[in-house]
């Protein structure tokens, strides 16, 4: 009976009235609704996992050519293996007569003589050992680790693309982990503390400037200053893009590596120097250790906006798919591989799916980051509190 | 202070304390730096061309001419999409907000699994969004609807980019900032107020509406701001769900694609045919992009001084 129901425990007062039950059914309303965020987490990864499906599945294929049946032996194939092969819904197959089976068949074998006459049309590039191990395609000396969809045979081996991205976010935490840690150890523990009214507002600001727009700035003003200082050859690359991500992630890695520095307990602080210590001795040797686990989660976190980033890496890499460990070549990402290709593709095609697929590697690095950074910081929050006490 | 007298009447100077304030001070003051230096560069060469035909001025002629272009369709589009993205997110933030404040156990697994999920959901890369809005509002959700609403065959209405699936698409990825601004908000009001209205013979649902929430109103429109101020700048989530590279008209309906400003100023950038003779306008549409997002974070902060101020005389 929901008139009996009582509205218990309200941050530990138990007043309970009678809930009436037009208000039973708002708060349980307010559970459901509540609900949404766990529920778009799960749809977001049911959703990009169920289109990428047939890669994990092995399902799709991409060779040109296929097992072809000879028009002539089209009787012999029972109604549903017909329609197998011919690729067609029940629906369409239902719909259509002899004569257009038939002419549907004899389309197919044309097109296999017309396939590139090349061995490699026949491998279906789309298995794991073609993404991930490298392969000596037709015309090439060796065997090659190669990104290339868009080709008579594409080519999608993924190790170009992580590279590409391991690159950029290793520029970026090298420039963003000491500039952004720096600046919150000067911050909470050394400046005075109207410095900190200054910064905070000033690194939200940095914080608030879109990506698009440091993206911008990177290929239009940082390329052509950074290419003048250290004269490498391609005006955009990984060290570019790098150097610009580095200032979207600096907000991150200041903001929690700061809470975490500020979190520590002053007495901690007051005790050191009371002993004599200096003051970047209490902060090196008593608060950075204290807040250590912060820090880390401070970097995790930085890791996880580095390696999502997107704009800014698209301006500013240059964009080709180059097999090189050099951060002054040219590179390619995991996020800018899907969005500069997936505009072009046919949905459900395989070059769609595999486009699918690396974005479900990305969703799973990013969530275990975020998942480590987000415990991490808890344990040392609660951890420091107790201590307080 | 008194440390500081202390450490000065050491004999020894101590090279080390010098050389660890000095490298954390120049990387503070190199970000500022830097900031000073992005904004500077871009008020400067954005405001030669900053003006009324320019604000005011479609893409009718040409969307490369630096004389008869204008920003107003990506003006539009912009607004257009973050008001409906701000109708789909504030109530669903700000419920779920209230359920966390006001009715959750912190302690009980369920709560933390709530936490967890928003946390993460503010973590997810802005593309992955992009493919969640493609896989499901267009592919899955629109194409459904056009199926069941029209014949077969048919040119897809529901089943394709628009300002709605960009809209939504971005009302999923602000939640977490509208969730975590009306909580701090929720949080500030004292418990005295709760209790006096209980007291009194109200219901708990009674006391969240008309005490709690016109409290936390101010909190509750500086999170949406905040979402709004992230959402305007945003391009990677909307690439394949509905900013259009070029429109001759304003949309006209939410299943209309739209120009983007965030998107115009990646167009103009890499894909000019002469990028010298459209830097003017390249550089003033940054601009623009940047006031509109600035002037609703600092309308968000100055919402939220207030706030805080109030709070503290109630307490």
């Amino acid at each position: 009976m929901p008139e009996a129901k009582r509205s218990v425990g309200w941050m530990g007062l138990h007043r309970g009235h009678r809930a009436r039950p037009l208000e039973w059914i708002a708060e349980k309303s307010i559970f459901l609704i509540s609900l949404s965020a766990i529920v778009l987490v799960f749809l977001i990864f049911l959703f990009v996992a169920r289109e990428a499906l047939p890669v994990f599945l092995g399902q799709t294929d991409s060779s040109h050519v296929q097992e072809i049946i000879p028009a002539s032996q089209m009787d012999k194939l029972s109604p549903e293996k017909l329609r197998e092969y011919l690729g067609l819904t029940a629906e369409e197959f239902a719909s259509k007569d002899r004569e257009t089976l038939k002419l549907l068949m004899e389309v197919r074998e044309e097109g296999a003589q017309e396939a590139p006459q090349d061995k490699d049309a026949k491998i279906n590039t789309t298995k794991w050992r073609y993404i991930l191990k490298p392969y000596q395609w037709s015309n090439y000396k060796e065997p090659e680790y190669i990104w290339q969809p868009v080709s008579a045979v594409p080519k999608y081996n993924i190790i170009p693309l992580l590279i590409g991205t391991l690159k950029t976010t290793l520029v970026a935490l090298l420039f963003a982990v000491p500039l952004g840690l720096g600046a919150a150890i000067y911050v909470s523990q050394l400046a005075k503390p109207r410095m900190r009214e200054v910064v905070k507002p000033c690194i939200e600001m940095l914080s608030g400037i879109p990506s698009v727009v440091l993206g911008f700035f990177a290929l239009i003003v940082m390329a052509s200053v950074l290419q003048s200082i250290f004269g490498y050859a391609s005006r955009l690359n990984a060290f570019v893009a790098g150097a610009a991500l580095a200032l979207a992630v600096i907000p991150v890695i200041f903001s929690i590596a700061e809470d975490a520095l500020t979190s520590v307990p002053r007495s901690y602080v007051q005790a050191a120097l009371a002993v004599g210590s200096t003051k970047w001795q209490a902060a090196w040797q008593i608060v950075l250790p204290a807040a250590m686990p912060g820090v880390f989660a401070a970097i995790v976190l930085g890791f996880g906006r580095a390696i999502g980033e997107t704009m800014i890496v698209l301006m500013a890499s240059g964009n080709a798919s180059i097999m090189s460990w050099s951060i002054f070549d040219s590179t390619r990402t995991v996020t800018t591989t899907i969005a500069a290709e997936l505009a072009e593709t046919v949905v459900g095609g395989h070059h769609y799916r595999m486009l699918f697929m690396i974005g479900v590697l990305l969703f799973a690095v990013t969530f275990v980051s975020n998942l480590v950074g987000d415990v991490v910081m808890h344990r040392v929050k609660a951890r420091l509190e107790g201590k307080a006490k | 202070m008194n440390a500081t007298t202390f450490s000065l009447r050491r004999t020894k100077f101590d090279w080390a304390s010098f050389l660890f304030t000095g490298l954390t001070g120049a990387a503070t003051w190199l970000i500022l730096a830097i900031l000073l230096v992005i904004l500077g560069n871009i008020a400067i060469n954005g405001s030669a061309h900053f003006n009324w035909r320019f604000l005011t001025g479609g893409t009718e002629r040409d969307m490369f001419s630096v004389q008869n272009a204008g920003v107003l369709p990506m003006i539009v589009g912009t607004t257009a999409r973050v008001i409906l993205m701000t109708i789909f997110v504030v109530p669903v933030g700000v419920i779920t907000a209230i359920y966390l404040t006001e009715y959750a156990h912190n302690t009980s697994i369920f709560t933390r699994i709530i936490r967890g999920a928003v946390n993460n959901l503010a973590g997810v890369p802005s593309i992955v969004f992009g493919l969640f809005g493609l896989g499901f509002f267009i592919n899955y959700v629109g194409r459904n609807i056009d199926s069941l609403l029209y014949s077969h065959g048919a040119e897809p209405i529901w089943g394709k980019p628009a300002i709605l699936w960009a809209s939504l698409t971005l009302a999923v990825m602000t939640l977490p900032v509208v969730i975590v601004a009306t909580e701090e908000s929720l949080r500030a009001i004292p418990q005295g107020l709760r209790e006096a209205s209980l007291a009194l013979g109200a219901t708990k649902l009674e006391t969240i509406r008309k005490i709690v929430f016109p409290q936390a109103l101010p909190g509750i429109m500086t999170g949406a701001i905040l979402a709004i101020g992230r959402a305007a700048g945003e391009v990677a989530p909307i690439l394949f769900t509905g900013a259009a590279y070029y429109m001759a008209h304003l949309p006209k309906s939410p299943t209309d694609q739209f120009m983007d400003l965030g998107y115009h100023v990646f167009i103009l950038s890499t894909q000019s045919p002469n990028i010298d003779q459209t830097r003017p306008l390249l550089y003033s549409t940054v601009l623009t992009l940047l006031i509109l997002t600035f002037a609703l974070n600092i309308v968000a902060v100055v919402i939220r001084g207030r706030m805080r101020a109030n709070m503290r005389a109630l307490h």
